[in-house]
């Protein structure tokens, strides 16, 4: 994998189709990029395909046709069999999952936040520095030993953005964030986020919470009910066309 | 402490729904209990949790290889003063242990009274009589079976189940199986809550008593939906794990470390064994 990141494109889509059990369409000719460093927001209605989205970039689902390069080389399922480019990929690219619960399979706290590091290979004492690190800059040290089924939403997702965290991606993919968080957790998951990308990371966001988009984003993809990116933007461009949104089903 | 499981008191029709919801916040409220327990601090709690696992197997073997009932009741007295000094409630603790005795023993162990021959104590009728070999082999079985359910309850009582689990490597369980069975027990409370919102859902609109049939179609759909919701989960979950650069086999880290009162604790398990092996030969 090209790790000369030379500023510019990190992901970029092409004529992307993908439908569930190939029957139900999710995404149908999504053209898209993501700079370095950026942080991107797709904006859609529910049943959108902006989850589908979301796991496409991050090598879990392809593509039916279209093509998808990452960091400048195709991700496809035969490129990531490959140990090493496996292995560069996942270190750089972080997806945090819509459904907490999903995110957090393993029995405590602590065994989630190494759980991707561990699986990259990296040492012990390595591990348990990230651990800590990640532990301290989430403000979940008291969650260490906890089960995930014994912690608030609130709590569940700040795990899952540490289990993260723990792995150092360039690039972190969060599939509706801010959904079933209380306010105070919310305006803390954006300043998180803005702390994230100050420090160079890209971000990418699939949401439908116009909140996010006006505190957050750098630019805007919106992902039609027709499985379509119809338009991008500011968010300032897209937050005042009404009549876009309202067409897309977000207002 | 009341908890999030406990339904209102209003449900009281009895049914396929009532008995659903009261077995599952009885299986919440159990899990809840053994692991609030399991944190507090205890002699038992303390240890380290691979000793405790060894230790209380090596106690079953020997609880089962006595013959003098006095040194089964002595290791059995034993456990309750641990279960004491590991801050467990005695009450629950000795009701746990002869529910489940009483229940799975006591009706093996009643024939043997009957049908073993030996001295008579108590002549029945003609034919049957209560005799001291089987009066002591009785006595025995639930001497044995209620010292190892104590000991076993102690465990798990004093343990976190994950911690359980890794407690199992030191049995060479190989970790993907270790791994398999910690993600089972965490998804066992998820599915659980799901089948609690399903049922009380049912519950809210339901204005009249179920039928059989009703009830056995509502059964069956609740775990049609429910092996779907399961099914969908795992494949998320792999997705999941995937993302974060599982490939195979799982690496895990074992981070548990032997003190000196571990050491402590496995010379006085040792010295206890080999002194009831000779006592109770």
């Amino acid at each position: 994998m090209n790790t000369n990141t030379e500023t510019e494109k990190i992901f970029e889509l092409k004529d992307v189709h993908y439908a569930y059990q190939d029957k139900i369409p999710a995404l149908s000719g999504v053209s898209m990029y993501v700079d370095q460093g950026e942080i991107l927001a797709v904006l859609g209605s529910n049943g959108s395909g902006k989850s589908s989205l979301l796991k496409i970039l991050d090598g879990l689902y392809f593509p039916i046709s279209g093509s998808v390069k990452a960091f400048g080389e195709d991700l496809t399922e035969t490129a990531l069999r490959d140990w090493a480019f496996n292995f560069a990929f996942r270190s750089k690219v972080g997806l945090v999952f819509q459904d907490s619960d999903v995110q957090l399979f393993m029995p405590t706290v602590w065994e989630e936040i190494t759980f991707g590091p561990l699986q990259l290979g990296l040492d012990n004492a390595e591990v348990t520095r990230r651990l800590e690190s990640a532990l301290q800059a989430l403000h979940i040290d008291h969650l260490r030993d906890r089960a995930p089924h014994q912690l608030s939403g609130g709590e569940k997702k700040k795990v899952a953005l540490a289990s993260i965290l723990s792995i150092a991606p360039q690039v972190w993919l969060l599939d509706e964030p801010t959904a079933g968080l209380d306010p105070r957790t919310t305006a803390w998951l954006i300043e998180f986020l803005k702390a994230q990308s100050l420090a160079g990371s890209t971000v990418v966001i699939a949401t439908h919470d116009l909140r996010l988009i006006e505190t957050l984003a750098h630019r805007v993809y919106i992902l039609s009910e027709e499985h379509q990116i119809t338009v991008s933007g500011s968010p300032s461009q897209i937050l005042s066309n009404r009549d876009l949104l309202e067409k897309n089903n977000l207002c | 402490m009341k908890n999030n499981y406990q339904f209102s008191q209003r449900f009281q029709r009895k049914g396929v729904i009532h008995s659903a919801l009261v077995s599952i916040n009885d299986a919440l409220e159990q899990s809840i209990f053994a692991e609030r327990t399991s944190r507090l601090d205890g002699l038992l709690q303390r240890l380290d949790p691979r000793l405790k696992l060894i230790g209380m197997l090596v106690l079953l073997v020997v609880v089962n290889l006595v013959r003098q009932p006095i040194v089964i009741a002595a290791i059995y007295l034993l456990s309750v003063i641990l279960a004491a000094a590991s801050n467990v409630s005695l009450l629950v603790f000795i009701k746990r242990v002869w529910v489940t005795v009483f229940i799975f023993t006591a009706l093996i162990a009643l024939p043997a009274l009957f049908i073993t021959p030996g001295e008579v104590l108590w002549q029945i009728t003609p034919v049957v009589a209560v005799t001291r070999t089987g009066t002591l082999s009785a006595l025995l079985l639930l001497l044995r079976a209620s010292t190892s359910v104590s000991l076993a309850a102690l465990l798990v009582l004093s343990t976190s189940w994950n911690n359980i689990l890794k407690a199992m490597g030191v049995l060479h369980l190989p970790d993907v199986i270790i791994l398999t069975l910690g993600m089972t027990y965490r998804y066992i409370h998820l599915l659980l809550h799901t089948t609690n919102d399903m049922f009380l859902s049912r519950q809210s609109r339901i204005l009249r008593p179920q039928t059989s049939a009703e009830s056995r179609r509502l059964l069956a759909a609740t775990s049609g939906v429910l092996l779907s919701k399961s099914l969908q989960l795992s494949s998320d979950i792999y997705l999941a794990m995937e993302s974060r650069g599982f490939r195979d086999y799982p690496r895990t880290m074992d981070i548990m470390r032997l003190h000196w009162s571990d050491w402590a604790a496995a010379a006085v398990v040792i010295i206890l064994a080999v002194i009831s092996l000779w006592v109770g030969r």
